[in-house]
């Protein structure tokens, strides 16, 4: 037995560098999240109010996008190496397609952050969702399409491993953390291409002058037919380590790697005919397209179902490994003093509230009372926030040392720093979540009115801010402390056997499920089929009304709009 | 393929509980009558919004025996009508709201109801609601639409029925 970094040295220093940008985002974005945190809820103000909004959209780029998919880049290919027992095919082209999405990404960012500085006259505070017709400097859209082309040539990169693989392997199953892989970037080639299209054909060539109006129904709807789906990329890496390191982490096994590979599949087929769920109440779009997307939206809970009771069972299973007794008295034995399990446990109980928050938006009719109040962030600063982000926390406790030799620097402060982003995040999502249904809305830098309140039936709006606040503050310094920890553990001593790597086989293994699910040509043209049902005929309605490129002007952020605003004062 | 005792329980529950959240949504589109925002609103050339017979004058118009049509423009950082002057409807009416944007995208949300939509450039959203007695409500934008955007805000004023006057033009 020997660790990975011996194994594939040349694949563990691109993971070492994807996570080395991946956590640099996250340290950015965490800043900026307290600033929002502390200027929204009147705290701390040190910014204007106008300047909210760039802050805003770099928390949201370099946290939702950059450190999720730059960790999911190093993640996968250690999931591919792993499992493939092989190295990638061609290391060059790994290297090239990190430099293609480190280029981006820092193009993407130096375009958000030059909004902070007016005589750059360069901003891209058009949030991370970027509608159109509002327009960010073409530095920002020309980054992001850099950066997605890299996450297409590091699927490629992995596919290519795949088939050296299968050429020697005629007849074997797919190793489970490859087939996760494969089908997830599948589902990442379909959904992409929406907002790859937006991008390409319409924002750049629109940023640059080329074209004068756009549509911003059909960009709108392009960037929902990728803005869902992009949700299951941030997790998917999560549940991969849910499926394939937590069991292990318990003391146990995977419970069932047919069912693991049935939810795989089934959210490459349903997680992106979902989209127009976030445009329930856009017009333009008949109704019957929002029932469509509600039932889909509505099945796909069906594998995070599944999800919750396997990695539970792989849990309790483990748990009675460890000499674990009773109906819940097992939950003792587990190892809590471990960071890595802990904050994967957490994550995954923090998920289970975020699942049921996300039931209420998706049905379209309660979902009139929350869309676009601050409900919304308090339900994926849950999901992404806390089941994807602090299960990333936790796998790296577990998988830097695998990758660098070196022992953590100190599991104690591990354990207090999941456990401060567990509490931090209790406070403030329960705060946004209540917040939302007194009709408190998401995105703004002031949320009192002139000429009205808001008023709370339990509690006050006074108590919510402060639990926004608090809670802002302990994630941030939840943040810090893991950012400290990795830190210190880069400089520690090489020893021998920092962390045990090894992973057992399931407890019903791939053998007894059928072949068929590993077919993946056959889910590719399902899933391909779904969207086409799902899209085209609302597409070709938006475009039937109002063209392909519109007939709406650009309005640049922030100059322009800030003389309005003192127009309207005046 | 082997499935667990437990897990096939587990799958049929969580099979019961999907189908029985769409089958309320179902029922509060079918039986209650929550419809949606949808298309029926048409479109509109977001550049010549003012040229519109409504848009051009927005303002609430008489349509019917407590039966009202509101014409609202949103634009960089106000509703016409809304922030400068209120919009003022009577009581115990039913009002159809017609909102669209002249510039970006905006939200239109009447704070603490459930009448909320998007306003997106080039359509035309479509809802109605009913109002009862006298009674004041705030309306913000919930869509990030630039720098003032925290600034846009607007009243929904509901006036006994003797105090309302329709926009000029209206039937």
């Amino acid at each position: 037995m020997s660790l990975y970094v011996d194994e594939y040295p040349e694949e563990a220093k691109v993971i070492k560098a994807t996570f080395l940008v991946s956590f640099v985002a996250l340290g950015i974005g965490a800043f900026f999240g307290l600033i929002q945190g502390l200027h929204r809820t009147g705290f701390v103000r040190i910014l204007p109010s106008t300047d909210y909004y760039t802050i805003l959209t770099g928390h949201g780029v370099l946290l939702a996008l950059v450190f999720t998919i730059f960790y999911l880049l190093g993640l996968f290919t250690w999931a591919v190496t792993r499992s493939l027992e092989s190295p990638l095919p061609n290391i060059k082209l790994t290297w090239a397609w990190f430099g293609l999405t480190t280029t981006g990404a820092t193009f993407a960012a130096i375009a958000i952050v030059a909004g902070l500085f007016p005589s750059l006259d360069m901003s891209a505070d058009v949030l991370y969702t970027f509608y159109a017709p509002l327009q960010a400097h073409p530095l920002f859209y020309v980054g992001l399409a850099m950066f997605i082309i890299g996450t297409w040539m590091a699927g490629a990169d992995w596919f290519l491993a795949f088939r050296k693989w299968r050429s020697e392997h005629p007849d074997e199953r797919i190793p489970l953390q490859t087939f996760m892989v494969l089908t997830t970037m599948v589902m990442w080639y379909l959904s992409t291409l929406g907002v790859a299209i937006s991008v390409v054909f319409f924002f750049i060539p629109w940023s640059l002058g080329f074209i004068d109006t756009i549509n911003p129904l059909l960009t709108r709807t392009l960037f929902w037919y990728f803005g869902h789906p992009v949700v299951y990329f941030w997790l998917m890496p999560a549940y991969l380590l849910w499926y394939t390191v937590l069991p292990k982490l318990s003391g146990g096994r995977l419970f069932s790697d047919p069912l693991a590979r049935v939810v795989f599949v089934l959210f490459l087929l349903l997680s992106t005919p979902v989209g127009i769920h976030h445009q329930y109440l856009d017009p333009g779009i008949a109704e019957g397209f929002k029932f469509i997307a509600m039932t889909n939206t509505m099945f796909l809970l069906l594998p995070s179902l599944l999800t919750a009771f396997t990695v539970v069972a792989s849990m309790e299973h483990g748990a009675r490994q460890r000499g674990g007794k009773g109906y819940l008295r097992w939950l003792g034995v587990l190892p809590w003093r471990d960071p890595a399990f802990t904050g994967m446990a957490l994550a995954g109980l923090m998920f289970a509230a975020g699942g049921f928050s996300g039931m209420i938006n998706a049905g379209m009719n309660i979902n009139y009372l929350v869309h676009n109040t601050l409900w919304v962030p308090g339900h994926f600063h849950l999901t992404v926030g806390t089941a994807v982000a602090l299960t990333m926390m936790a796998g790296a406790y577990w998988l830097v040392p695998q990758l660098t030799g070196r022992r953590l620097y100190s599991r104690p402060i591990g354990l207090f720093q999941v456990v401060t982003w567990f509490v931090g995040m209790v406070l403030m999502s329960n705060a946004m979540h209540r917040a939302g249904l007194l009709g408190i809305p998401r995105r703004t830098a002031e949320p009192q009115y002139q000429s009205f309140d808001f008023t709370a039936t339990i509690g006050s709006v006074a108590e919510l801010r402060a639990q926004i606040a608090i809670g802002a503050a302990l994630l941030f310094l939840s943040v810090v402390l893991f950012l400290f920890n990795i830190l210190l553990s880069s400089i520690e001593d090489p020893i021998e056997m920092p962390v045990d790597g090894r992973i057992p086989a399931p407890l019903s293994g791939a053998s007894g499920s059928p072949v068929v699910l590993d077919n993946l040509k056959l889910w590719t043209a399902i899933a391909a089929i779904l969207v086409i049902l799902a899209y085209v005929i609302p597409l070709a309605s938006i475009i039937r009304d109002a063209g392909l490129f519109g007939r709406t002007v650009a309005v640049p952020v922030l100059i322009d709009g800030f003389n309005l605003l003192l127009g309207v004062i005046a | 393929m082997e499935i667990h005792e437990y897990e096939k329980f587990w799958l049929a529950a969580s099979l019961l509980l999907i189908v029985g959240i769409i089958a309320t949504v179902t029922y509060g589109a079918v039986g209650v009558g929550v419809s949606m925002i949808d298309d029926k609103g048409g479109t509109i050339d977001p550049k010549a919004v003012d040229q519109h017979p409504k848009f051009g004058n927005p303002g609430v118009y008489k349509t019917g025996a407590n039966e009202y049509d509101v014409y609202v423009v949103a634009k960089q950082f106000v509703y016409q009508p809304g922030t400068n002057e209120p919009i003022v409807v009577p009581a115990n009416s039913t009002l159809t709201f017609h909102v669209t944007s002249a510039d970006v995208i905006h939200g239109f949300e009447v704070v603490g109801t459930n009448a909320n939509t998007m306003v997106i450039p080039g359509q035309i959203a479509t809802f109605t609601v009913e109002v009862s007695g006298p009674r004041e409500y705030g309306i913000l934008c919930n869509e990030y639409c630039g720098a003032g955007h925290h600034g846009m805000e607007g009243t929904l004023k509901v006036v006994p029925e003797d105090e309302f006057n329709a926009t000029a033009g209206g039937a």
